[in-house]
């Protein structure tokens, strides 16, 4: 099964606080694969809203991305598009 | 963010108990439930999970529905803060460790869900941005409706955070929840849904406060800590009401209570009628917080104990020893007048968690009262010895609810019988004599009157259930209100074979429903017959008023000439004219608010 794994830099402004994390969440719902953001020592499931609230990541804090499954590539693409979209 | 201006609302909905009340609102459905520590069994684990994700997906649909209401009334941008609150309820995370936690920790779904909703709810609100915390009271709103789907009929608010004048608004108010609410600071009450005979006018009318129901909406568009004013006489709730509106509302209820203020005057004379026919006027009661207002209001004794109540807001039964110092304690309180205690009346729109029930497509036609305690014949002896016991400590009488005819009446007496065998085998005194009368509630039994009188001690005439039953109008779906006719000339055909049937076989006929608390329909009821007349406490200055001002003759006339009307409307209007004329002040009060 392909697997991406790749730190990453949010550069969306809010960071992935506000409503970023429910637009992040609502995009990794789209794939089938899983989806891991690990932030120093705490990993959350990608696909849940409040995982990702709950680490709290602000504009350019550091973030590795553990894609896995089948649709793996496509939605790593999207998801880091989306994290480097500086709107 | 800029506070919005605030403009005057006007919602129509049904009154269901008069007066103003002029307050804040206290969405009941946006505060807390307590949610009780109940450990299971390692089979229990899977009906617990499945139990939880039934809730998942009831709040969903809910959701769903509240979304697209939303975004057909006011626009789909407003409509899409519920779609933060489907991505809350269908989070994996939340989700997993539910189910996680509940194998466990083996607890019930409710238990640990709380438990998890509240250290999510715990760290949000520590997170220093907006955003989240807004979040945070999405995530505590779709929780709240999760555990409302998870703990169903059983459930119960969290009270004791009520603090202030407020008006309590709900989309429907559960017996269980309004038992709480006894005892608080409430001004008055608004829901969506319900009609003039739902619990909430009940509670109400109890109060002594206004009740406006079956408002639809209402908990859509009023917000908490909106100030609010209702009219219960009209119907009418405003929002956010303007300084002249407000000011207005503020003198019709000083004109009200000065007209209340007269009620004093007929405290301490007896209830008769012009020429001397003396009515017994006692009261509706359900639990010792209303003793006060049943002594103040001069009721001649209790027509109607509702003993469910007692049954209620725990998770066990009540044993034999409680139930009779409760009883005993009200017997004392009234003695030398009677109490009537209604055996369990369980069924219908009342649960228990102690008595788990099978969902019924129409639990109104199934197991119900007598016929729920006949299936379970060890619950209902043990309130059976419980009244008995309590029969020597003053002017105790028992009544069967929802007896549908002979059958169930020889049913029920025949457990008593076995009871007081036992009673007496074991030297427990009780009074052998202990009268028994049969609810009159259900049309079978009103068209069996003359059978049923030659079984029983009295009868007392539940109007609430009789005319729901004989129009088969469901009491509580609002959309019923304008079918459920009180003066339907079925309805006071089947009264007055009631009452002439027991009076035929020498027995007293009371009424204690909602009719009994109407001015209007009482003089039909006085006119009918009846002895006795049983309601809220408060009620009973207004109809001692009202029976004082007219003479038995006339009302015996009135009603006669109202039973050849056609309809339950042609009924109350020729009653309101004709009283009018006999009584120029019988409605004395006339408001300013049209």
């Amino acid at each position: 099964m392909p697997r991406i794994e790749k730190t990453i830099v949010v550069r969306t402004k809010l960071g992935l606080h506000a409503r970023p994390a429910a637009m992040f969440v609502q995009v990794a719902n789209k794939y089938t694969s899983t989806v891991v953001i690990r932030k120093g020592a705490e990993e959350v499931n990608g696909k849940s809203i409040m995982g990702i609230l709950m680490i709290g990541a602000d504009y350019g804090s550091e973030l590795t991305m553990i894609v896995e499954g089948d649709d793996a590539e496509k939605m790593f693409a999207e998801l880091e598009a989306y994290l480097a979209k500086e709107d | 963010m800029p506070k919005k201006t605030k403009t005057e609302v006007v919602l129509k909905g049904i009154p269901a108990a008069p007066g103003i009340a002029i307050g804040s609102a206290f969405l009941m459905d946006q505060q807390d439930f307590i949610v009780p520590e109940r450990a299971i069994a390692d089979e229990e684990i899977v009906v617990e999970i499945a139990r939880f994700d039934e809730a998942i997906s009831d709040t969903r649909a809910e959701i769903q529905e509240i979304k697209e209401k939303i975004a057909a009334q006011v626009g789909a941008i407003d409509a899409q803060i519920f779609d933060a609150h489907l991505l809350v309820l269908e989070d994996c995370m939340l989700i997993d460790e539910v189910k996680n936690r509940i194998k466990a920790d083996k607890y019930s779904a409710e238990c640990i869900f709380s438990r998890v909703l509240k250290h999510y709810v715990d760290v949000f609100k520590k997170i220093q941005d907006d955003y989240i915390k807004e979040r945070s009271a999405d995530v505590e709103d779709v929780g709240r409706r999760i555990l409302k789907h998870l703990m169903g009929e059983t459930r119960i608010h969290d009270f004791e955070q009520l603090s202030g004048e407020i008006i309590i608004v709900a989309h429907d108010i559960s017996p269980s929840d309004a038992v709480t609410m006894y005892n608080k600071k409430i001004m008055g009450f608004v829901t969506d849904i319900g009609g003039r005979t739902a619990h909430t006018a009940i509670i109400a009318k109890s109060l002594g406060v206004p009740a406006v129901l079956g408002l639809k909406d209402a908990t859509l568009r009023i917000s908490n800590q909106d100030n609010i004013i209702i009219d219960g006489r009209k119907g009418v709730v405003l929002i956010n009401p303007s300084e002249a509106t407000a000011a207005l509302y503020a003198r019709e209820k000083a004109k009200i209570a000065a007209y209340e203020g007269s009620f004093e005057s007929v405290q301490d004379v007896p209830s008769e009628t012009q020429d001397g026919r003396r009515i017994v006027l006692t009261a509706n009661f359900e639990m010792d917080g209303e003793i006060p207002a049943v002594k103040k209001y001069r009721a001649e004794g209790i027509g109607l104990y509702r003993t469910e109540f007692f049954y209620m807001n725990r998770l066990d039964l009540p044993t034999e020893e409680e139930q009779y110092r409760a009883y005993r304690k009200i017997a004392e309180a009234m003695a030398p007048n009677s109490v009537v205690i209604r055996t369990l009346d369980l069924g219908g729109d009342k649960f228990i968690s102690s008595i788990q029930l099978p969902k019924e497509m129409t639990p109104f036609l199934g197991s119900r009262a007598i016929r729920l305690c006949l299936e379970e014949p060890e619950i209902f002896r043990t309130q059976l010895r419980a009244i008995l016991r309590a029969s020597v400590h003053g002017n105790v009488c028992m009544m069967y609810p929802m007896i549908a005819g002979p059958g169930e009446l020889r049913a029920a007496n025949s457990i008593l019988k076995g009871v007081k065998e036992r009673l007496r085998e074991k030297g427990m005194p009780f009074n052998e004599n202990m009268p028994v009368g049969v609810m009159i509630e259900v049309p079978s039994a009103a068209m069996t009157a003359d059978l049923l009188a030659k079984e029983c001690n009295f009868f007392s005439i539940g109007t609430n259930d009789l005319i729901q039953y004989t129009l088969a109008v469901d009491r509580a779906n609002e959309k019923m209100a304008q079918f459920y006719e009180p003066g339907h000339p079925a309805v006071l055909r089947l009264i007055r074979r009631t009452i002439s049937a027991a009076h035929d076989a020498n027995i007293k006929v009371s009424v204690c429903g909602e009719m009994a608390s109407d001015p209007t329909l009482a003089v039909i009821l006085l006119g009918l017959g009846l002895d006795s007349f049983s309601m809220s406490p408060s009620s009973i200055p207004v109809i001692k008023r009202a029976l004082r001002r007219i003479r038995f003759s006339d009302a015996q006339d009135l009603a006669r000439q109202a039973l050849r009307l056609s309809t339950g409307q042609e009924v109350e209007e020729f009653m309101v004219t004709e009283l009018t004329r006999l009584v120029p002040d019988m409605y004395s009060y006339n408001g300013e608010v049209q």
